[in-house]
């Protein structure tokens, strides 16, 4: 099986055509939303804290506003389509022709991982405004992003498979996806919470990504790049052995 | 060549037997129908043949590749047209079928998108939303989508239900002509027992999850003896030695009361002397009708008996 299959670019295009065309509600509305938050935090805590030296509050905020951006879009992309498409009953196109389950896993996670990286450059592209914003290493940038919006979007797949109905989603994005994006990091390093906060957030896995993007920003962070990318791929092939075999087996799809 | 071969399978949900032990051998060309009331198991063997539903027992091959662990081969064959009016929202018609065609590996389809809209009756609708078509256009669209990848195997489940004359003469037409000129094997699920009965060569009927009868359409139409014969008297009554061959008279009953009677004749012969036998009593006869047994008293009588 090729990943380049017609099978799966189909489906890719397919998956991208779907959020493109409500651009307004997948792209636009979500780059607001990072820039509120920018505008707000910035505005009040500007000049007050100062997590890395040297390193003003609003440059520090904005890679984790950005990597927030990435995942919960990337979540949201697989995970109301394929809701969407189950509650109204058209998933059936995509259970009748001879795709694999690896063709739709990767289209559904490659479409993520676009409108992820699309949100998100729509996130930096209006947020470096407000800062003076470093590379240090651009690398760093690309592989945490790619790797962020490729594991949420897996997990936007099992959410998508699991979910029954869209309050239940809704239930996993609020109650797992946002909590944990919120408490990896994005506001704040933990170097600056009391030490038994800080072993927690070790048990999150959100917080290795979003640590290591800012590395490719900074060139600091709070634990190694390489550290974070070992635990960030382990995650991912967790995840992605968890989707394909929901897949296989034809969990709530093929009854 | 065998299209569909169906093993002995069986299905429960819950505890409830959907199917109960269904073998079934439609060969490459047929022109099959799937009958019977609803709940008696016809989507869940459809839906198993079209791998949406795995069986708990028993198998199922189309063109000889099992659709659970040879899945992408069997459907390559198979096209099916869900009883459920569903469409994606986000495209248009030719969007959809641009994307159908694609799911089954196949790219630069527009050539053959474009007849089967054209016969379908589609191509003025091709860019307009699915939201935008009205229920019979969209069940066109479905039919479009099971057609697009040419499969030598057409499942329809009920694919008339609930749409005007038109498309089912454009639907039926188009059908035809595909299992007529290209040999495509099609199964048919409909409540319109007119339509399997001018459509299909084979039928089974289904009854609560078991097939209860498999006959061709002729044998199956030679199995009900005999045709009613249906007088209306304008004068006169009907005498009692007839009275035994009355199956329901103007009112419904089997003893014969009024003026308008439905007799048993097992053939042609059979009818004359009845004429003769009115004559001599006196009755005059104002109408008369003479009607052949079709799909729907078969279907009745095997529903209500189990079996001929």
């Amino acid at each position: 099986m090729s990943i380049v299959s017609v099978g799966f670019r189909t489906l890719f295009y397919k998956e991208m055509l779907r959020f493109w065309k409500v651009a307004t509600q997948t792209i636009a509305a979500p780059i607001l939303t990072a820039m509120l938050y920018l505008l707000i935090f910035g505005h009040v805590l500007e000049g007050r804290v100062e997590v890395y030296p040297g390193v003003n509050y609003t440059a520090f905020l904005v890679p984790g506003l950005v990597m927030m951006s990435v995942l919960q879009n990337a979540f949201a992309n697989s995970s109301s389509s394929l809701i969407q498409s189950k509650i109204t009953g058209n998933l059936v196109f995509i259970l009748l022709p001879p795709l694999s389950h690896w063709e739709i896993l990767l289209a559904y996670v490659s479409a993520s991982v676009v409108r992820g990286l699309a949100v998100g450059a729509g996130v930096f592209a209006i947020t470096a405004w407000f800062a003076h914003l470093s590379f240090a290493a651009p690398l760093w940038i690309i592989v945490f992003a790619i790797m962020g919006a490729a594991i949420l979007g897996t997990l936007g797949v099992i959410a998508g498979i699991w979910a029954d109905k869209f309050d239940q989603l809704a239930a996993f994005q609020n109650f797992l996806i946002m909590p944990a994006t919120f408490l990896a990091g994005v506001f704040y390093s933990i170097h600056s919470l009391p030490r038994f906060w800080q072993a927690v957030s070790h048990f999150n896995p959100f917080f290795y990504m979003i640590d290591g993007f800012r590395h490719g920003f900074f060139g600091q962070s709070d634990i190694s790049p390489w550290t974070s990318l070992a635990i960030v791929s382990a995650f991912f092939a967790v995840l992605a052995a968890v989707a394909i075999n929901l897949l296989r087996g034809g969990y709530k799809l093929r009854h | 060549m065998t299209a569909i071969q169906i093993n002995s399978v069986e299905k429960s949900y819950k505890g409830f037997k959907a199917l109960k032990g269904v073998s079934l051998t439609i060969e490459q060309g047929e022109f099959f129908g799937l009958l019977g009331p609803n709940g008696a198991g016809k989507t869940t063997l459809i839906s198993t043949i079209a791998g949406l539903i795995r069986p708990d027992v028993g198998s199922v091959q189309i063109h000889g590749h099992d659709v659970v662990t040879d899945f992408r081969e069997a459907r390559k064959k198979l096209g099916v047209v869900p009883q459920e009016l569903v469409f994606d929202p986000f495209f248009t018609v030719r969007e959809t079928l641009r994307l159908q065609s694609g799911y089954f590996g196949i790219k630069n389809n527009d050539k053959w998108i474009d007849e089967v809209m054209e016969n379908l009756d589609l191509t003025n609708k091709a860019d307009v939303n699915m939201r935008a078509l009205s229920g019979g256009m969209k069940r066109r669209v479905l039919v479009a989508q099971a057609l697009v990848h040419k499969p030598p195997v057409i499942v329809l489940d009920e694919p008339t239900a609930g749409v005007d004359v038109e498309l089912r003469q454009t639907l039926w037409k188009f059908i035809s002509r595909l299992n007529r000129e290209g040999g495509h094997t099609v199964v048919l699920t409909t409540h319109y027992l007119e339509e399997a009965q001018a459509m299909c060569q084979r039928v089974a009927m289904l009854k609560s999850g078991q097939v209860v009868a498999l006959d061709t359409m002729s044998a199956l139409l030679r199995r009900v003896s005999g045709s009613q014969l249906i007088v209306h008297l304008k004068s006169g009554d009907l005498p009692q030695d007839l009275r035994h061959l009355v199956s329901h008279d103007e009112h419904g009953n089997s003893n014969g009361t009024g003026n308008k009677y439905s007799l048993r004749v097992n053939d042609y012969a059979e009818v004359e002397p009845i004429l003769a036998r009115l004559r001599e009593s006196g009755a005059v006869i104002d109408e008369m009708q003479l009607q052949q047994a079709d799909l729907e008293d078969i279907f009745i009588q095997i529903m209500e008996k189990g079996a001929l």
